[in-house]
């Protein structure tokens, strides 16, 4: 009790059957960050963030959230947070805005104290002139931005993202991202997971990296990318035995097969993008190096199914 | 298989967010009330005119009883045992599962005792509404003999509870909605045949006759029908006794599984 981390978790298990879901891992989450569970498909990300929910019990290790035991205190603890599942569970037996009311029924809140709340939610979703819709005359995109206001109807201290843009079109993405950083700005602390490189690097403080139900890396974005590979990235697509010569000529350069390209990383790519130029049937792309290089530095280019 | 030792037998609480469970289904049913009550009245009223009116000339009295009365009585009593069971089949299972309405409820300071418990309040609200139409109409066409029937009313809430309970703990381990076949004919359809709604359950054989006394349905009959006849009652504190046991055991049985499905 009394950690004035938001998520404290030690060595948190999570076993089903004879399979390991979650190994444990160490997580301390602080108040007003934004913080991030990357990792390829089945890493253990959703049944991490089920376990801080409480809605699922862990086989092992400690858990407080927002200082109290979970999931002995799985009740106050939901009190004071607020989820945006995966896949949507909005009610499909109500509106738009009957939604967010029933939402609030469960909290406790009557009707009556919530019309300015309500409002303001629909307001921050773009959803104002579909307040009277069905939900299932909503799409995708607005479903997922009426669970975020779904989730926020409680005032929450934590809000908890799985996945939060996963299947959307561009413009709704860039809209849900700057309303998490409004949420952030407004002293929220965010978790989410994703398998969007992009999003972590755009949202997240602080990421781990899970892979196989364990963390295999932490740390602010820059600095993951800092610490796993070289600033720069020179992607090459030409005959190999070509490349080859050009990369057996230098020192100081990285470089990983996959399929067609050539994937080189280097602290220095002046060299290699001058003897690059000079190739007629080499196509070439330089870009500083990003957490997509990292995920998969540390969690294999193999498909995960 | 269910390994009966992982599950959680911690028993459960009761508290007021069952409410909040049991009040957003009543919102649902509010939006589609005009549909449901012609179901709940227009069913019984055929029911009662046609059995009623065309058997109970041929058979007269039963036990004392005009056979109108007795058949209304009967019918009371099962349609609180089947508002109550379906909606503890499919429209839990449809929440539960598909809908991943408890997902959500789980989400917020509401647990699995509550959703149970609410769920639950509301399969005896519609077993309740049920069999309260059949009563109006019963009543409209001459059936109710007494006014001892008003008596009825709460016991339809026991009845719906005792009947809800086992429903959800048939949600709570069917795999599909195909699963609901097994419970409809090897548990609903054979008290609906034996357990005294059409005749005396004492002109069945005597091995059978000890087996519907575990029917629930038995019990909820031997209380609403001579309160309908106007007849002094039996064993009373025995039938409340077994619809409570039923209602409390698949409550408790019911929080045991739902948690094992949704929170694992």
């Amino acid at each position: 009790m009394g950690s004035p981390l938001v998520i404290q978790a030690c060595g948190l298990t999570k076993r089903f059957g004879e399979a390991t879901a979650v190994g444990g891992i160490d997580l301390a989450v602080r108040p007003g960050q934004c913080f991030g569970l990357l990792g390829p498909n089945g890493a253990g990300k959703t049944t991490t963030l089920r376990m801080v929910l409480g809605q699922t019990l862990p086989s092992g290790g400690a858990l407080e959230v927002l200082g109290e035991p979970m999931p002995a205190r799985r009740r106050a603890i939901r009190r004071r947070l607020g989820v945006v599942p995966q896949i949507d569970n909005l009610d499909p037996d109500f509106t738009v805005v009957e939604n967010l009311y029933v939402y609030a029924s469960y909290f406790g809140m009557g009707r009556q104290h919530l019309e300015t709340r309500v409002g303001e939610l629909l307001d921050l979703v773009a959803l104002t002139e579909r307040a009277s819709s069905p939900i299932n005359a909503l799409s995708g995109g607005m479903k997922r931005r009426l669970s975020i206001a779904r989730a926020l109807v409680n005032d929450p201290e934590l809000l908890v993202l799985d996945e939060p843009t996963t299947g959307l079109d561009p413009q709704v993405r860039h809209l849900i991202w700057s309303r998490l950083r409004e949420l952030k700005r407004r002293g929220k602390t965010l978790v989410l997971s994703t398998h969007y490189m992009e999003e972590a690097e755009r949202l997240c403080d602080e990421l781990v990296v899970l892979d196989g139900g364990v963390i295999v890396s932490q740390g602010a974005p820059a600095a993951l990318i800092k610490t796993h590979v070289e600033p720069d990235v020179v992607e090459v697509q030409g005959p190999h035995g070509v490349v080859d010569r050009v990369l057996s000529s230098l020192t100081g350069v990285r470089d990983e097969v996959v399929d067609e390209t050539r994937y080189c990383y280097t602290a220095d790519p002046r060299a290699l993008i001058a003897q690059l130029e000079a190739l007629d049937d080499v196509k070439f792309f330089h870009r500083p190096a990003n957490l997509e290089d990292v995920f998969l530095r540390l969690t294999g280019r193999e498909l995960r199914d | 298989m269910i390994r009966l030792a992982a599950l959680d037998w911690r028993p459960p609480g009761l508290h007021p967010g069952a409410l909040a469970v049991w009040r957003r289904n009543l919102l649902v049913w509010r939006k589609l009330v005009a549909p449901s009550l012609l179901f709940n009245f227009g069913e019984p009223f055929l029911y009662l005119l046609g059995l009623g009116f065309g058997l109970g000339r041929f058979i007269g009295e039963i036990e004392g009883i005009p056979y109108f009365t007795f058949l209304a009585s009967g019918l009371l009593a099962s349609a609180a045992m089947n508002g109550a069971t379906y909606e503890g089949m499919y429209s839990v299972f449809t929440r539960m599962v598909p809908q991943k309405t408890y997902e959500g409820m789980l989400a917020t300071p509401l647990d699995i005792e509550d959703i149970v418990a609410g769920e639950m309040l509301w399969c005896a609200t519609k077993g309740f509404i049920s069999a309260l139409a059949i009563l109006i109409v019963g009543a409209m066409l001459g059936a109710v003999q007494s006014w001892t029937a008003l008596w009825c009313i709460p016991l339809f809430v026991l009845v719906g509870l005792a009947f809800g309970g086992p429903a959800i703990v048939a949600s709570a381990v069917s795999p599909s909605y195909d699963f609901f076949a097994y419970y409809q004919t090897l548990v609903l359809t054979p008290m609906f045949i034996f357990c005294g709604v059409f005749y005396p359950v004492a002109t069945l054989p005597g091995w059978l006759q000890g087996l519907v006394q575990f029917a629930p349905l038995t019990h909820a009959i031997a209380l609403i029908r001579p309160l309908a006849a106007g007849l002094p009652s039996e064993n009373v504190l025995l039938h409340l006794g077994v619809l409570t046991a039923y209602a409390v055991v698949s409550m408790y049985l019911a929080v045991v599984l739902v948690r094992r499905r949704l929170i694992d």
